[in-house]
């Protein structure tokens, strides 16, 4: 358990750190944006899932993992606009995101998932 | 503008902040497999979208534009969180990419191997990121034009200029 934590830990932060730094050299802004929303965590995970669980339980995964994205367009949006608009900081704006984030996939899940 | 490379972020970007995004990340990534343990893949999925280093990304976008817009005013910090805004605008686009690439697995996964499914959906999450974010440009763009050759009637016979002084 503790050697599959540790695989999963670096091989989620070196996907990270790959998107992260290859959405980082790219202009205009917008267009480095799109790579705020690279499945990063999700290849890292599933590629970790497909082995350990199979790929029925990966595909279920996935399946949620629409709702997640859609949620995660709806956090940004929010933030982007609290940034744009009301020139809040975007430390605070990001902050603000999580729970926005959260609360979407919570309604998505509720809806259509449950 | 351009889609343009520059190298000059990978510079300005410290080794803590590095350091950071990689914690972040091997942390989001184990919580999500405990999460799908936990409570089961249902649940688990939805963390797949989570978003881990938005805050982190956005904070150090900020920065770099602060410093390079003006290292010691206001209008620096006021740049800065112009370009923050738009990078977490262009996030907001690429989430419809994040969608298709979770469709796409969910869909050809379980009949076809891993190795296949798991590129064409990262190829199919850069195509419709770059789809929908030029089709949101042409529109800009577009809207942009109409106004230039339809100004609005207040703003073509001065009214706006009055309205602001």
């Amino acid at each position: 358990m503790g050697i599959e934590l540790a695989i999963r830990f670096v091989v989620g932060g070196a996907a990270v750190s790959l998107f992260a730094l290859a959405g980082g050299v790219f202009k205009p802004q917008s267009f480095a944006g799109l790579f705020g929303a690279a499945p990063s965590i999700a290849l890292a995970t599933l590629v970790l899932t497909i082995a350990s669980d199979g790929e029925a339980f990966a595909a279920t995964e996935s399946r949620s993992m629409m709702a997640g994205a859609i949620a995660l367009g709806l956090s940004a949006l929010a933030a982007s606009q609290v940034m744009l608009r009301w020139k809040v900081p975007a430390l605070w704006a990001a902050a603000m995101a999580l729970p926005v984030w959260l609360g979407w996939a919570f309604v998505l899940w509720a809806l259509f998932l449950r | 503008m351009p889609i343009r490379v520059s190298l000059k972020a990978i510079h300005q970007t410290k080794w803590h902040e590095y350091a950071l995004r990689f914690v972040l990340g091997g942390a989001v990534t184990v919580l999500t497999g405990l999460i799908a343990k936990e409570f089961g893949p249902v649940v688990g999925g939805l963390f797949l979208a989570f978003p881990a280093i938005l805050q982190s990304t956005v904070a150090q976008n900020e920065r770099h534009e602060s410093e390079r817009k003006g290292p010691d005013g206001q209008d620096g910090r006021a740049q800065g969180t112009q370009a923050a805004g738009v990078d977490a605008f262009g996030t907001m686009l690429g989430s419809a990419g994040l969608a298709a690439f979770a469709a796409l697995v969910w869909r050809f996964l379980p009949t076809h191997g891993p190795l296949v499914v798991l590129t064409a959906a990262t190829v199919a999450w850069i195509a419709v990121s770059v789809i929908v974010w030029w089709s949101c440009r042409r529109w800009v763009h577009a809207v942009n034009e109409s106004f230039r050759e339809h100004p609005p009637a207040a703003a073509h016979s001065g009214r706006g200029r009055r309205a602001r002084s």
